[in-house]
């Protein structure tokens, strides 16, 4: 019966081509428009660390005075750790791994001749920051606690700054010069690039930047090397208030690896603890209770990443599939009603409701299907003008298997949706009544 | 022409026609909105920065090592840039210029009792104190961006401060700066209290833009203050012909590479203004590209609608139309009768669409920082698409019409 409804529907449709091709061609626009945002939103919210995300936590103290007011203007000094604060944190050892970071910018020379001097950006952290997230080595390892402490001058390059600066990859034991002083190269990382880079400050290009080398954070403070990001001081007294080891200036970030729900309460009650002894030391002057334990996709979900903009495209494309299905609703409509002497004819000599309902939907489906190819192909020339946008997140936009396999279910559901009310009608004629008036 | 039968006819047409209202509807509503969007984003690209772009063209220079003299590289790397033929002035900033989002901007007051009042409530709100943007640079900046002085006197060699540790004593501020700050009041010779200093206006320039926007009302607080540069990196501003700017840059960079070696002249930092410019809006540009192409294609696919259901409707009525015809009707009167029909269909999704159309900007309102939809709109969105509508139906309209009368005597 379906290959009858097929040949019916197949027939039908070549009657018509002109409107055949013009409601094709709306739910392949609409579909095509609608996917191409889709597809970005999809992928600004993508899990960063598929596997490792569900145990990454980052807590949040609120160590600003009560009479701080947060202008609107920019981010909140709260979202960072100040250095005491982050060192304690680290310290109490709480977690299965945990590391302090911020981020930095510096100027790197190249090793070999007739290579160019380049702004590379890092990250400046602790030991654990390897292990923690799970950091792919291509030679070498990070460095030890023991570094950590003694603030050695050493440095683990990613693969393109290695290439960059020594024209090859293998350069461990090797010297890299980053701003005004001299690393030894203790490991390579293989490509790593998590999007958004999540543990990086919120001011950042979260989407586009990839850190390319790695410095103990210890040598960042005793050297006052420059930090990219909000860095936000509460004082008017110089050492506590800009300096980065300072109580009131926040800058760091923290992330910590908890692997049971156990390990969790026990970190969250920590927090409010800590904050209780700090507030009793008369350093903080908020409620314990402010101190908070975001999970990895519940921070990017807080930090709110995906501009308005894209929403704002989104919900334009969405209205474009929408006025495009009303429009394929009615030329349906019309296009069936039409057919009810054909249909009459069906009727009388025994065919169901059921069955007109049916072949009616079968041809609607055959339109989606043929709107949804075509919007496929629209999505990915939508996909491809995202790519060449200047905005950060362009690199992102390609479509993955789950999102081809959505262009189909969206444009045939669509479809079969906009034939739903048409076919209603149409098999509701009368057939009695429709035979007689032809 | 009747309207009576029309109506007659399309309430046996109801449902497609009460689709195809709303259709229109959703277009008028989304369009609308759309356009008022667009126009919206034109307004912000086409902010005035008040200095010369097209003649301006900067060059970033970062040095290898922070020890070296930074005041004898940037006056030797000036000459060096100012020697070069086509050069009609060069000046050295920080980093600041129009719109390339790095923004300094301090407390600025008008007077003692405002400073202090903004100190204790620790915010500049409430308080007749701005935070304007602070543009720092070498000895002919003004010229250089090509400002124009309306009030007062430039900077003297005496002027001069050398880095960001001290703070010079005179200033010059933007027009609109000087009337927040000292409204029906003459700006020369007042005061401006800047944490513990207090800065003198010497001099008022006509327009001057923030490197970053924030609201229209606060983009011209901007303030040049006699500070030079004194870091190793550094941008050197040129003002040359718009023809000359690709070789200067060009050029430039070999002479600054030429005078000292031991730094960076990243290519992809050195650029003609109006590069840097349309950076700073391109977001805005694809945007504007984007919502054009929308509501464009939402006219498209409604007229594709309207024409389609047209030509159906003439088909249906093929034989009624030949019996209209063998009874006296004119070809003109078949004409009319669709472009009647479909004008009634277009105008009630007007009416629907001008509702919807406050809904959606409301929404938008709530949601994006978006102001109220001016109310000449809708008039000019109804226009258009009766426009659209006439246009989508004349074509089956007119087949219509050419059905002769003796269809009617034939039997489908």
């Amino acid at each position: 019966m379906f290959a009858y409804y097929m040949d019916l529907a197949l027939r039908s449709l070549k009657r018509n081509p002109i409107l055949t091709a013009l409601m094709v061609l709306a739910i392949g626009l609409g579909i095509g428009a609608s996917m191409t945002m889709i597809t970005v939103l999809h992928v600004m919210t993508n899990d960063p660390l598929p596997g490792r995300s569900a145990h990454l936590y980052t807590p949040h103290l609120d160590p600003l005075p009560l009479d701080y007011t947060h202008g609107g203007n920019g981010p909140d000094p709260a979202d960072n750790l100040t250095w005491p604060d982050a060192m304690s944190l680290l310290r109490a050892h709480r977690g299965v791994h945990q590391a302090a970071m911020a981020g930095g910018t510096l100027l790197a020379l190249p090793v070999q001749s007739g290579l160019q001097a380049l702004y590379a950006a890092g990250r400046y952290t602790t030991a654990d920051f390897f292990a923690l997230f799970g950091v792919p080595f291509e030679y070498g390892a990070g460095w030890s606690a023991a570094d950590d402490a003694a603030a050695a001058h050493v440095v683990v390059l990613s693969d393109e700054l290695a290439r960059k600066l020594f024209g090859r990859a293998d350069v461990v034991g090797s010297t890299a010069r980053l701003g005004e002083l001299d690393y030894r190269v203790v490991g390579v990382v293989a490509r790593w690039d998590p999007a958004p880079q999540f543990y990086a400050d919120s001011t950042g290009s979260q989407f586009s930047d990839i850190d390319t080398f790695f410095l103990p954070l210890s040598v960042a403070v005793n050297e006052d090397l420059p930090v990219s990001g909000n860095q936000s001081g509460w004082s008017d007294d110089e050492k506590t208030g800009s300096s980065k080891r300072g109580a009131a200036m926040s800058w760091l970030q923290f992330w910590v690896q908890l692997d049971t729900p156990a390990q969790v309460a026990d970190y969250r009650r920590y927090l409010v603890n800590y904050s209780a002894q700090q507030k009793a030391l008369g350093r903080f002057q908020r409620p314990p209770t402010e101190a908070r334990l975001f999970g990895l996709m519940d921070w990017l979900a807080h930090q709110n990443l995906v501009p308005n903009d894209v929403h704002l495209q989104l919900w334009l494309a969405l209205g474009f599939l929408f006025v495009c299905m009303v429009n394929i609703v009615a030329l349906l409509l019309a296009k069936f009603l039409r057919r009810s002497g054909e249909i009459s004819v069906r009727r009388a000599l025994g065919a169901r409701r059921r069955d007109i309902f049916v072949q009616l939907g079968v041809e609607s489906a055959l339109i989606g299907v043929a709107g949804g190819t075509l919007g496929l192909a629209i999505a990915q020339l939508g996909l491809w003008s995202v790519r060449h946008r200047p905005d950060d997140y362009a690199r992102l936009a390609q479509m993955d298997s789950s999102m081809l396999a959505g262009t189909f279910v969206l444009a045939v559901l669509a479809s079969v949706l906009a034939g739903l009310l048409p076919a209603w009608r149409a098999c509701r004629v009368a057939p009695a009544l429709q035979l007689k008036a032809s | 022409m009747q309207i009576l039968p029309i109506l007659s006819s399309l309430r046996r047409h109801r449902l497609t026609a009460v689709l195809l209202a709303l259709q229109v509807a959703f277009t008028c509503a989304i369009v609308c909105n759309v356009v008022f969007l667009v126009v919206q984003r034109i307004q912000r690209v086409s902010v005035t920065t008040g200095i010369a772009e097209n003649e301006l063209s900067v060059i970033h220079s970062s040095g290898y090592t922070a020890h070296e003299n930074a005041q004898a590289r940037h006056a030797t790397d000036l000459a060096v840039l100012r020697a070069m033929p086509g050069v009609r002035s060069v000046a050295a900033v920080s980093w600041s210029l129009p719109l390339d989002q790095n923004d300094s901007s301090y407390g600025v007051c008008p007077d003692e009792a405002s400073r202090k009042q903004a100190m204790a409530r620790h915010s500049a709100d409430g308080t007749s104190c701005v935070q304007p943007s602070m543009y720092d640079g070498t000895e002919g900046l003004i010229d250089t961006l090509g400002l124009r002085l309306i009030a007062g006197r430039d900077f003297t060699s005496d002027d001069y401060v050398v880095g960001n540790k001290h703070k010079p004593a005179v200033a010059v501020i933007t027009r609109a700066l000087a009337q927040r700050l000292y409204p029906g009041k003459d700006p020369l010779g007042q005061s401006m209290y800047l944490g513990d200093a207090v800065i003198r206006v010497v001099g008022v320039v006509d327009t001057l833009l923030r490197p970053n926007l924030r609201t229209p009302a606060v983009d011209g607080y901007s303030v040049i203050w006699p500070q030079k540069p004194d870091g190793r990196t550094v941008t050197y501003v040129l003002r040359s012909a718009p023809r000359d700017r690709a070789r200067l840059l060009r050029e430039g960079r070999e002479a600054l590479l030429a005078a000292s070696p031991n730094r960076l002249v990243n290519p992809d930092r050195m650029e003609p203004y109006t590069d840097m410019r349309a950076r700073f809006f391109q977001r805005d540009t694809t945007m504007i590209g984007l919502l054009v192409a929308a509501a464009l294609a939402l006219l498209f696919v409604t007229a594709l609608g309207i024409a389609g259901l047209a030509s159906f409707w003439v088909q249906q009525r093929t034989r009624s139309i030949g019996i209209r015809r063998a009874i006296g009707a004119t070809r003109g009167d078949i004409l009319h009768y669709f472009q009647t029909e479909n004008f009634l269909i277009v105008t009630g999704g007007i009416a629907l669409g001008t509702i919807l159309a406050f809904m959606l900007n409301a929404v938008l309102m709530q949601h994006y920082e978006l102001p109220r939809l001016p109310l000449y709109y809708l008039p000019i969105g109804a226009l258009m698409l009766w426009l659209l509508g006439q246009l989508a139906v004349l074509g089956p309209a007119l087949r219509a019409a050419a059905v002769p009368p003796v269809v009617a005597t034939r039997s489908v």
